[in-house]
């Protein structure tokens, strides 16, 4: 692996470009390079060179000017395909957000979260693969092929931000951002190698973020390490008044919690979450992250979260309840792709457009939320999954009476590869355990890289994340654990052999 | 309890989906199995509760009814597959009773 300017922390990067050490125009050339280099990991579905390299040297003269840019001056960024982007166009893998092949939809407008970064003085580099409307784990069911690891070219990134992940992971652009509805944000962070994080519902102004399940959505960061993680998040968090779920409070100082004392923090360690089903190897690389959270002065408790085995369950009927009316503006009508026939009445328009649009995982879960909405299903399924989510809330709320943090394996294994269970999604469903819970609570949480399993002969080292909880709004302690295990391990730096390049 | 055919295709035309013979035999299949198993939600005993979940955000008062401007009509419209008139264009529709 080549290094380069690239693998500073961003907030370096920022500070160097202010300082005239090196200019915007350069780190862009060079993350282009580095996208073009890596094209095959099928990261990026639109890369978004030209307005990159305006806004670049708009940035640099600014500089010469003698202006003060913003605290992420010249830093390339990438972003999820699902969030809107006036300069790109916004698919969210998606052909039914095409007008012809190659022809994406355009957004008239700038999520909130971009338009932050921008105004930041991020420059945005392309938009990043992921599932179908981010529907999966694995960055394998959108419209324009998968996301590769760049740990093991025949794995899967996880999704849905597997695109995010690749990014950062083999170091095409420093951050990234992608959307946690069930774990999308921190399951590929641990799957590729890299910090992300979901931070709570209502922290992130969600406007621009192609709904999926609203009750559910956050928008979050990937970095290579949690300073550059919380920087990132300082930038978009806060409120807006263009989406009314976001909280007017106050956001943290997540940069600074990354040098917080750690010592003394408790961390509670449910024994649902190391139970069946967790591969060993994992499991060991998790422990051995947790004796050296010990060993750094936190204390290990075990805290009960009893009504983990309902998540998967739970998940799949909400989020595909709110999925089923979400995705029903895909129509025909005011985006994207329209297939019609001489003589097609309006519901004709619709039933072909979608049949023609939606690829094979989302309209399952329409279907499934459809069905779990209709009349005489309702009260089995949606709304005993309500009572289910309530009771997984209550869990939590016990839990952080008398813990800090509760940590966890991210994912129950490591990458799978590309051939391995297609066609049973049910057990791909059931890949999502450890992640799901905290999002139907709300709460904040992130993933951050521990030991990679050992390579045998027949799987190569692959990354593990580790995964950290905290209750809503309370980030800070996430970027604190997390930073004090960077401090302890070298296992956050480790780098795919396919980094760089 | 397994799921039918019938079930499968009045869930489609609620959610205006058209399938193909094969979409519909995979989907019986798939779904069948998804919904025996999110059926476990069944057994939980949440009756003796009135909980229901809360509000994923309760720090989130209505914003002040101001005025503010639109998005762009043209922009808006120029995202369209059709539009005519200054409106997004659709076929002639006959509601069903």
């Amino acid at each position: 692996m080549t290094t380069s300017l690239l693998d500073l922390p961003i907030g370096e990067l920022a500070e160097g470009v202010k300082g005239g050490r090196f200019g915007a125009e350069e780190l862009v050339e060079e993350s282009l390079r580095r996208i073009e280099a890596g094209r095959e990991l099928g990261a990026f579905l639109h890369v978004s060179a030209e307005a990159a390299r305006r806004a670049a040297r708009e940035l640099d003269a600014r500089r010469a000017r003698g202006e003060a840019l913003g605290p992420l001056a010249g830093v390339p960024v990438a972003v999820k395909d699902s969030l809107c982007t006036l300069d790109a166009p916004t698919t969210c893998a998606s052909r039914i957000l095409e007008r012809a092949p190659g022809d994406g939809w355009r957004s008239p407008y700038d999520a909130t979260a971009v338009a932050r970064l921008r105004a930041a003085d991020a420059v945005i580099i392309g938009k990043t693969n992921l599932d179908e409307f981010a529907m999966g784990s694995s960055t394998t069911t959108g419209a324009f092929g998968p996301a590769l690891s760049p740990w093991d070219r025949t794995r899967v990134a996880g999704g849905s931000s597997g695109g995010s992940a690749v990014s950062v992971a083999a170091g095409l652009t420093p951050g990234a951002l992608g959307s946690d509805t069930g774990g999308s944000v921190r399951q590929p962070a641990a799957l590729s190698g890299v910090l992300g994080v979901k931070p709570s519902a209502g922290r992130v102004s969600r406007y621009g973020l192609v709904a999926f399940a609203s009750s559910l959505d956050q928008i979050g960061p990937l970095a290579r390490d949690a300073r550059s993680a919380a920087l990132l998040l300082e930038v978009i968090a806060g409120a807006d008044p263009s989406d009314s779920t976001s909280a007017r409070r106050p956001v943290g100082r997540y940069q600074a919690a990354c040098d917080a004392e750690a010592r003394g923090l408790r961390v509670g360690v449910p024994a649902e979450y190391f139970a069946e089903g967790l591969d060993p190897l994992v499991r060991a690389s998790v422990e051995a992250a947790l004796k050296g959270l010990e060993a750094a002065g936190m204390t290990l408790e075990p805290v009960a979260l009893p009504h983990t085995r309902y998540g998967v369950a739970t998940y799949y009927v909400l989020a595909t309840a709110e999925a089923s009316s979400n995705l029903a503006r895909f129509d025909g009508v005011r985006f994207g792709r329209r297939d019609e026939r001489p003589g097609d009445e309006l519901s004709a328009l619709y039933g072909r457009t979608r049949a023609a649009g939606f690829g094979a995982e989302v309209k399952r879960r329409i279907l499934l939320g459809t069905y779990v909405l209709s009349a005489g299903y309702y009260d089995a399924y949606y709304v005993k999954a309500e009572r289910a989510r309530a009771l997984i809330q209550q869990d939590f709320d016990r839990a952080f009476a008398r813990v800090d943090v509760i940590a966890t394996p991210a994912s129950p294994t490591p990458a799978w590869r590309l051939d391995e269970h297609p066609d049973d999604p049910l057990a791909a469903y059931l890949a999502d355990a450890y992640t799901l819970p905290a999002s139907l609570a709300g709460l904040a949480g992130l993933s951050v890289p521990c030991e990679p399993t050992p390579a045998s002969a027949t799987r190569p080292a692959l990354p593990v994340g580790l995964q950290l909880l905290a209750p809503a709004f309370a980030e800070e302690r996430l970027f604190t654990v997390a930073a004090a295990w960077e401090r302890l391990s070298p296992a956050p730096r480790r780098r795919p052999p396919e980094a760089g390049g | 309890m397994s799921l039918t055919r019938e079930e499968v295709l009045r869930a489609a035309r609620l959610a205006r989906l058209e399938l193909t013979e094969p979409e519909i035999a995979r989907f019986i299949g798939e779904l069948d199995r998804i919904v025996a198993y999110v059926g476990e939600l069944a057994a939980l005993d949440a009756t003796s509760s009135a909980l229901t979940a809360r509000a994923a955000v309760d720090d989130a008062p209505l914003r002040d009814d101001a005025h503010r401007a639109s998005l762009p009509h043209d922009a808006v419209l120029a995202a369209a597959p059709r539009a005519a008139g200054g409106a997004f264009a659709v076929p002639a529709f006959v509601e069903e009773p």
